[in-house]
């Protein structure tokens, strides 16, 4: 793998946890708990695809081969995508679909305050934009969770099982392998060995502040990174990709 | 009237950008002032509308009664000498 391979495919990944986790909150699109709730959910949802649409475009311009970025969100099967197995499971309740985002958005706060300073300057500037976005979405997700855990015994209760049933998924996070490291050595990608230590302190943290119990130390799944997902991911593409499969090249 | 049921009620003013005024934008609902400022935010300043916000608990603020409408603003209508627009523009003056 040269730096060329490596770069596009750390793309792919960063704009597939972006594509897939936002399509997983638009599903709470006119579902939320109150009007306020909704709007903000749809408002992370899109700062989501925003920052997919940043990476997937810049992936596409790697690879050289006069693609779009529409073409990689609708055109690619479940084995080439790269997203992590978290993003893409299912909303479950409120406390799940909150337990999720703060999983998720705390370690994007730390990635990319890390990319803000890598060597590749698209990557640099559409992390300083993410930055800004991904610290209100975990600021919204620590709120809930605290909220939550610290409320109802019914509220503790599901944030509770929300966190523990998530947990198995937060070891991929941190996984590394031929991509990262050849990007970490030309100073391009974020070594996840170094954030780890300060995700989990925030996540204990937060988890403090709700009252809730820091999981104890699980068996964790992996696979995504490397396009192997679970069940749900199929059912999410056929959804997102039906109108470009059934009529290809359809415009409005 | 339906009971509300969805967490207190709060009033929302916007600032478009600093030095101007706050204007009352519309109201949230919310549990705590965080809850109130970030709902306010998502539901009021989605395509940049501000760079600051006010959030007022509803029930903090004291109105003027309708009934008393005559006496507070009645005496403004018949006061023409109240209005700058009254006095002659003396000759030579470019702005009052």
């Amino acid at each position: 793998m040269n730096t060329q391979e490596a770069l596009y495919n750390y793309c792919l990944r960063l704009g597939d946890n972006a594509l897939i986790h936002a399509h997983r909150i638009c599903e709470w699109c006119s579902n939320a708990p109150f009007i306020e709730e909704d709007l903000a959910l749809s408002n992370i949802a899109l700062d989501l695809i925003g920052s997919a649409q940043c990476f997937l475009k810049y992936a596409a311009e790697i690879d050289g081969k006069g693609k779009t970025e529409d073409d990689l969100a609708y055109r690619r099967s479940e084995r080439q995508y790269f997203n992590y197995l978290l993003v893409e499971q299912p909303n479950g309740d409120f406390a799940n679909t909150m337990a999720r985002l703060l999983l998720m958005s705390a370690f994007d706060v730390y990635l990319f305050e890390t990319l803000t300073t890598s060597k590749d300057e698209a990557i640099a500037a559409y992390a300083a934009k993410t930055l800004k976005e991904v610290k209100y979405h975990l600021a919204h997700a620590s709120d809930w969770v605290i909220r939550l855990g610290d409320g109802t015994e019914e509220s503790k209760y599901r944030m509770q099982k929300a966190i523990n049933d998530l947990w198995l998924f937060s070891g991929e996070l941190f996984e590394m392998d031929e991509t990262d490291t050849i990007l970490i050595n030309e100073g391009i990608a974020c070594n996840l060995h170094d954030i780890k230590p300060k995700w989990q302190n925030y996540i204990s943290s937060v988890l403090e502040k709700a009252t809730l119990n820091l999981p104890e130390a699980i068996h964790m799944v992996k696979g995504g990174k490397n396009g192997l997902h679970t069940e749900y991911l199929g059912h999410i593409l056929s959804e997102m990709q039906y109108l470009q499969r059934a009529y290809p090249e359809a415009k409005w | 009237m339906a009971i509300d049921t969805q967490l207190d009620l709060w009033e929302v003013f916007i600032q478009n950008k600093s030095g101007n005024n706050y204007i009352h934008a519309g109201s949230v609902h919310a549990s705590d002032k965080k809850m109130a400022l970030q709902n306010a935010r998502d539901t009021y300043t989605r395509r940049s509308e501000g760079t600051s916000i006010w959030v007022v608990p509803s029930k903090e603020i004291v109105a003027s009664d309708p009934n008393d409408e005559a006496m507070f603003f009645d005496p403004a209508n018949d006061k023409i000498y109240r209005h700058p627009t009254f006095y002659v523009m003396p000759e030579g003056a470019k702005q009052i």
